[in-house]
């Protein structure tokens, strides 16, 4: 996550190289299993923040509670640091990471 | 417990679910407010890293996003305050935006106190309240485990009486 912390400026010159850079790999939100959220109120969750349909916020849901954990959105490093938050406010554990 | 009635989700409570309410919702209240502590697990999971392995982004991005988080959860903390009736009523009516603030809110409550009795994903809350039963039926933890079973059950019927 080296030089993720500065600003993001458009470099004069572009590197001629294939690979994707760094800093244009997206960024995820995830959210981590907890023992106490109810399973039910973390579909409401999903649905409400991200405006998933049912099947897929319990698809989510399910991913967390046996996985561990899930990917819940992605794009913009700023736009995840505000997904996170909002996550927070309703009590889930989420946290933000580039895929 | 919590259902639809028309346009608002109402319950009937007995005067110790109201005061065991307002109890737990002023505690969350002071725990952000007078009692903030950063080092209270509490605290932790209520304010997660946002980069668990970066505690330099983490920091930064706390200077932005923490004093509003902050006020979320006294608000929502507060929204159960406001909705309880005054002492001797029995009555909560809430619309759906005090429905929601309600179940942050709750959810909030059940995080704190899973953290003191250090909910497992394994644990059955019956079977622990029984062994804490035998162990000692007077210690403060059959109580709080009774109070976190109850909250659960409170906060799914609200949950059901909103969506339904």
């Amino acid at each position: 996550m080296e030089d993720m912390a500065a600003p993001q400026v458009i470099p004069a010159e572009k590197p001629e190289i294939e690979e994707v850079p760094e800093r244009d790999r997206p960024w995820v939100t995830i959210v981590w299993n907890d023992p106490v959220n109810l399973m039910s109120y973390v579909t409401w969750v999903f649905q409400k923040l991200f405006g998933y349909n049912k099947e897929k916020a319990e698809k989510l849901m399910l991913d967390v509670h046996h996985k561990g954990k899930a990917t819940v959105s992605s794009g913009a490093r700023e736009r995840m640091e505000h997904d996170a938050s909002r996550l927070h406010a309703y009590g889930l554990w989420a946290t933000v990471d580039q895929s | 417990m919590f259902r639809r009635k028309g346009s608002r989700c109402v319950a009937r409570l007995e005067p110790y679910e109201v005061r065991a309410l307002r109890q737990v919702a002023a505690e969350v209240v002071a725990l952000l407010t007078d009692g903030f502590d950063r080092a209270d697990p509490v605290v932790e999971r209520l304010f997660p890293d946002v980069y668990p392995d970066d505690p330099a982004s983490t920091a930064d991005l706390r200077q932005y996003i923490d004093g509003d988080l902050k006020t979320a959860k006294i608000d929502q903390a507060g929204a159960i305050l406001a909705a309880l009736p005054a002492a001797g009523g029995t009555e909560v009516s809430l619309d759906d935006e005090a429905a929601e603030a309600w179940l942050r809110a709750l959810n909030d409550v059940r995080l704190a106190l899973g953290i003191r009795l250090e909910v497992r994903d394994d644990m059955d809350i019956e079977e622990e309240l029984d062994e804490a039963v035998l162990r000692d039926p007077t210690s403060p933890r059959v109580g709080q485990l009774e109070l976190y079973g109850y909250l659960g059950l409170l906060q799914q019927s609200l949950l059901e009486a909103l969506t339904s």
